[in-house]
């Protein structure tokens, strides 16, 4: 059996076991949806009160918005398992069974949960794209349309990347580095304003360090039609996201260092 | 008294062992403070700034006091309630010749207190002490904005603890009610963000709202306090968020024991 085909199972059994609990189910996923929904709201109290923010309108905001949370809310549903792995899988000496089985450890700890309940994020941020693109301008261009799905792409690559980062963390710290939500959540959160509205130096932090900038902000601007604020060059903008992809191989690569150091805790 | 005294000690003591879990929130709290000052700052560079009700300087300490006392934000019930719940051990609490409410409603301040104090101290060195010898004083904590509004706020801030721990109890209630604690934690959460002015201070919605917002109970778990403290409530305003704090910590308080009462009277105890 081949790793995708693999993956699909393990994927069908955790949604069968969600679905276990139809309730608990809707209401996280509602939970999800409300929180979102709160965000964007904030977002337009704050435009409907100023007028705008730094040259830029509501409707493009919000696809800077959806695009953020919807890089997120996939990369968050599908990693659950690299998101719990220090206190599930190394604290509890589990990952030692892992090891045990003819498949990469990878593999088996994408497959230990596909989180449906993320659908709430996900929904609402689509609703959001649907609203703001055609108020964002009138003409969309294919080009424009690839780059947006581009953004989204190496959105859940880098998020992906980030949250494989934070289990291969736990590999020394056993338990999950709490500072990591910074660029989860953190995360999420600076790139659902476009870059330029923040400090300059909060901008190359997340261009440079932790490229946040690159998979949302820059392929953004572009779909959007502007030239870039921060001034960089036009023709490179739809191309950005690549470093997400960039960023999840250099993850992987750190996390097969990891597997082969780790030392199990013991039961 | 003695009881509730010893128990608010006990777990006060215990909640204060967590000094990593204070730490790794202290340095998320300053990342979003920052984030939300930024965003702040960069909409407060428009031209209709000036019709803004509260100033830039007064909504950064706003956030900065909104981050440094996060940990008082009644978010999620006592977890030992829901485990008392999950494990039958419910039983046990209500043996004790005390009455349950404010055996946990003791609990519910200790944890609350427990968790915020030490946070609050490293957001204050941080945001209001480096941050203005840095030479960024106008990015960081200013003091209150003067003796009355600092003395005010500390009345205030007491009162944010007593109504914080009213409202942690109607979801231990519910968690009681539902025998688990999962849909009471997370429903809950999102209201309480958006109406206490954790999510965007709440003079910065809409004016049509600002009476409704005033009134609400969660206005009282953080916007009344700041707003004193800036120097954004004063005098009979000031005196009418502190009376609404009362208000509601009675009114909450009463409530949630009358529906203690009734939930526990129906109460399955699970476990053997």
């Amino acid at each position: 059996m081949n790793g995708l085909r693999l993956y699909l199972r393990y994927a069908r059994a955790s949604v069968r076991m969600q679905m276990l609990y139809p309730g608990a189910f809707l209401l996280l996923a509602a939970t999800q949806f409300l929180n979102t929904l709160i965000s964007i709201a904030a977002i337009w109290a704050l435009f409907d009160r100023f007028g705008g923010l730094s040259g830029w309108r509501f409707a493009e905001v919000a696809v800077f918005f959806a695009t953020a949370n919807l890089s997120f809310g996939v990369a968050d549903a599908i990693n659950r398992g690299f998101d719990v792995f220090g206190p599930q899988f190394v604290k509890t000496g589990d990952f030692d069974r892992l090891l045990l089985r003819p498949r990469t450890a990878a593999l088996q700890v994408l497959g230990f949960e596909l989180r449906l309940t993320r659908i709430g994020r996900l929904a609402q941020a689509l609703i959001v794209l649907v609203i703001a693109l055609p108020l964002a301008h009138g003409d969309w261009t294919l080009a424009q349309g690839l780059s947006l799905a581009g953004a989204v792409a190496g959105g859940v690559a880098l998020f992906s990347a980030i949250l494989i980062l934070q289990a291969t963390l736990t590999f020394w710290t056993i338990d999950n580095l709490e500072a990591v939500n910074v660029v989860t959540y953190g995360g999420v959160e600076a790139s659902q304003y476009p870059l330029d509205v923040y400090w300059r130096w909060l901008a190359r932090f997340l261009i440079f360090i932790v490229p946040l900038g690159c998979v949302t902000y820059f392929p953004v601007v572009y779909a959007l039609g502007r030239t870039d604020p921060l001034g960089a060059p036009q023709a490179l903008l739809p191309f950005a996201p690549v470093v997400g992809f960039v960023f999840l191989a250099i993850a992987l690569w750190a996390w097969s260092l990891g597997v082969r150091r780790y030392r199990s805790t013991g039961s | 008294m003695g009881p509730y005294l010893s128990l608010f000690a006990t777990q006060f003591q215990l909640t204060l062992q967590y000094r990593t879990a204070a730490v790794a929130g202290f340095v998320t709290q300053c990342w979003w403070g920052g984030l939300k000052i930024a965003v702040l700052s960069a909409f407060f560079a428009t031209s209709r700034a000036t019709d803004a009700p509260i100033g830039l300087t007064q909504l950064v300490s706003y956030v900065w006091l909104a981050q440094g006392l996060l940990a008082l934000q009644p978010w999620n019930g006592d977890p030992a309630v829901a485990a008392a719940v999950r494990t039958g051990g419910v039983a046990l609490e209500r043996l004790r010749p005390l009455d349950t409410y404010w055996w946990w409603y003791a609990r519910s301040a200790s944890t609350l207190i427990s968790r915020a104090l030490p946070r609050a101290a490293l957001m204050v060195a941080f945001a209001g002490v480096a941050l203005p010898l840095a030479g960024l004083g106008p990015w960081g904590l200013s003091p209150p904005a003067g003796l009355g509004a600092g003395l005010a706020f500390l009345v205030s801030l007491v009162l944010v603890v007593a109504l914080a721990a009213t409202v942690v109890m109607l979801i231990n209630v519910l968690i009681v009610t539902t025998m688990t604690a999962r849909g009471a934690n997370t429903m809950v959460a999102p209201f309480v963000i958006l109406l206490s002015g954790s999510e965007i201070p709440l003079p910065l919605l809409p004016d049509v709202l600002h009476a409704f917002l005033f009134v609400q109970p969660l206005a009282g778990v953080m916007d009344i306090p700041f707003r004193i403290y800036v120097g954004d409530l004063t005098g009979p305003m000031a005196a009418a968020g502190v009376g609404l704090q009362v208000f509601w910590t009675v009114v909450l308080a009463l409530v949630g024991r009358r529906l203690l009462a009734r939930a526990m009277q129906r109460l399955e105890v699970q476990g053997g």
